[in-house]
């Protein structure tokens, strides 16, 4: 089973491309949807066994290579099947131009397909490689529709992801040189023995996952490459590209070849607040709702490193839920963006005003997400970032604790500027025209992404028993 | 060793002038110079097989794809070309100093690496590792490649406003 995440998605957008073109784009789209949901009912479905069906081995002898799916696979494929739905829901209603429609599909089956395979890698080389590929996508697709401000934003990404590519094949020379291969396996039992070359591997792989995670102090092309993307490809690059690529990948390697060593630990938990502070306190400072929703991800994916930095079970436990309710919600924010600059035309929140009377659809589900990001009960936000903040606490890092809880202070404070500037209070006179999209297919993905905040929260013991299983 | 110093020294030279010349067509030249100082190297270094492919593909293959997007460019006035020198030099003139500055400090603080690594195994035919043993990673090229086949298509394909 695990072995069709890669190869059927890679089938059908071949396949799709060989139709006629009149139903090439409706074809691409009905096919990606299809696929995008039956990945999230199957990853959500995992622990029943449904990925361990039988006919692996004889898969892995057709075409030569090993795929290992474990719950934190999960994590990632579920997330992606998540996200994925929403940014090509939003994507459908939002890109006018049939042919940049199916170039958006095609390059969301790519991102698929790197992604999955990302998830079940077990060689830091064929890592390295499907990131690449990401990175190659996510730079075509935030050139989608040429827009002049587009281009610094590509840039931008496209010059601290080739810094990001450099540092982690020098890492991957390192290993190549002393452990012999580039798998986990081989690399974890020659780590002991090669004492400073191995930190340097260690170092330069790490700043390159940081750098593509987006983390301070790597974080320049973030908020340029966010906000400038069409809005599509904003949901899908913050939902769960960046962090498949950077994060996860970060907590695949750890968990699996690095270990939770002193220093690794110090540097998760040193790099995670400062990425919280700065994200935090850029983000109140944003007038450009996509900017300030940019920042708010490089503050939350903070939340993350620091859970990672306490090197408990615990803390992987916190760091992995964080990780799938900020795929949801900040997915969800984006998608609410694109709304909002459809309906309004203008990004700018000081032009906006009394929204939610015009838009109740979109109010309601964006502050939803506003509140489950800044970690209000019972909200499944509020349950990873109390996690976060036990589990730095219980190992010793009160310090961080407090700065996490702190930190949820400034979180509430520019979403709740958000929701005042754009969502409450009187109709802004240039306002009074706005309605909410008419199109059901941008409503659909926002309710359902809202639905599974409050159902994740109001069902959290449920789902951590789900989770540890 | 001391052809090998040579060598590294003329590559970095010719990376230098890649970066710092205020023409498209040269900062080409230079880097494909680059590539083929490199391939020198790599003869050296006994690796023939990474050579072939950085002479191939970086030397060959992107200097043409450069070379084909520069003809496409109009020729700048001499005047504008002056301005852009000067500018680019003055930007650029701390970088050939650190090179130097790093290179010095370098070269006093060497000291030999001691480092014992593991007995290389076997060397395997690159036929053997690239479609039996690395079989994944061709996947991930052709994932690379369709995305670059996507990248042509929308960032090369005129739009309706003619830009």
């Amino acid at each position: 089973m695990n072995y069709l995440l890669i190869f059927i998605p890679l089938i059908a957008m071949v396949l799709v491309n060989l139709l006629p073109k009149k139903i090439r784009p409706v074809s691409a789209f009905l096919t990606l949807l299809l696929i995008l949901a039956a990945q999230s009912v199957f990853a959500a479905l995992a622990p029943f066994g449904i990925f361990h069906a039988v006919g692996a081995v004889k898969m892995e002898r057709i075409f030569g290579f090993h795929l290992v799916i474990d719950n934190l696979s999960l994590l990632l494929i579920l997330s992606a099947g998540i996200v994925g739905f929403t940014a090509l829901m939003t994507a459908w209603h939002m890109i006018e131009s049939e042919d940049e429609r199916f170039n958006f599909t095609s390059l969301l089956f790519i991102l698929l397909i790197g992604m999955n395979g990302i998830s079940m890698l077990r060689d830091l080389f064929s890592l390295y490689v499907f990131i690449e590929a990401i990175a190659v996508s996510t730079f075509i697709l935030i050139l989608l529709q040429r827009a002049r401000e587009a281009y610094e934003g590509a840039l931008k990404y496209l010059i601290l992801s080739v810094t990001a590519s450099a540092l982690m094949l020098t890492s991957i020379a390192l290993f190549i040189m002393f452990c012999g291969g580039t798998s986990f396996e081989a690399i974890r039992i020659s780590l002991a023995s090669y004492g400073i070359l191995a930190k340097i591997a260690i170092a330069l792989f790490i700043c390159g996952l940081f750098i593509k995670g987006g983390l301070v102090p790597f974080h320049g092309w973030l908020a340029d490459a966010y906000s400038s993307a069409p809005a599509p490809v904003s949901v899908i690059l913050a939902g769960v590209v960046t962090k498949a690529s950077g994060i996860f990948t970060l907590i695949r390697v750890l968990t699996s070849v690095i270990g939770f060593s002193l220093a690794v630990k110090e540097l998760l938990l040193v790099v995670g607040a400062i990425s919280i502070l700065v994200g935090a306190l850029a983000a109140l400072g944003q007038k450009d709702i996509k900017r300030m929703l940019a920042y708010s991800s490089i503050s939350q994916m903070g939340y993350i490193m620091v859970a990672l930095g306490c090197g408990t079970k615990l803390g992987l436990l916190a760091a992995a839920f964080h990780f799938l309710n900020h795929a949801i919600f900040k997915s969800q924010l984006f998608a609410n963006a694109a709304a909002v600059e459809q309906q309004t035309g203008t990004r700018d929140l000081t032009e906006m005003g009394g929204l939610a009377q015009r838009m109740p659809v979109t109010g309601v589900t964006s502050l939803i997400a506003s509140l489950s990001t800044a970690g209000i009960p019972p909200l499944s936000g509020f349950w990873s970032k109390l996690l976060i903040i036990i589990a730095l606490w219980v190992s010793g890092n009160q310090f961080y604790a407090v700065l996490a809880l702190l930190a949820s202070i400034l979180t509430l404070a520019y979403f709740l500027y958000l929701q005042r500037a754009a969502f409450f209070g009187e109709v802004s006179s240039k306002m009074t025209a706005v309605t909410e999209p008419q199109k059901a297919g941008m409503l659909i993905p926002v309710v359902l992404l809202s639905s599974i905040t409050v159902g994740l929260g109001l069902a959290f013991p449920f789902v951590i028993r789900y989770f540890v299983r | 060793m001391n052809v090998l110093i040579a060598l590294l020294v003329l590559m970095v030279l010719a990376g230098l002038w890649s970066i710092m010349t205020s023409l498209l067509i040269r900062a080409t030249i230079a880097l494909a110079l680059t590539s083929v100082i490199l391939t020198v190297i790599m003869f050296q270094l006994g690796a023939p097989l990474a050579g072939v492919f950085e002479l191939s593909v970086c030397a060959g293959l992107i200097s043409v794809v450069f070379i084909s997007v520069i003809s496409l460019t109009h020729r700048q006035p001499i005047k504008d070309y002056l301005e852009r020198r000067q500018r680019r030099i003055m930007r650029f003139w701390p970088l050939p100093v650190l090179l130097l500055i790093a290179g010095i400090a370098l070269s006093l603080v060497h000291r030999p690496v001691h480092i014992v690594l593991p007995h290389p195994g076997t060397v395997a035919d690159p036929r053997i590792v690239m479609w039996q043993l690395r079989r994944l990673d061709l996947f991930g090229q052709v994932l690379v490649l369709l995305a670059g086949v996507f990248g042509v298509l929308i960032l090369f394909k005129g739009n309706k406003n003619g830009n």
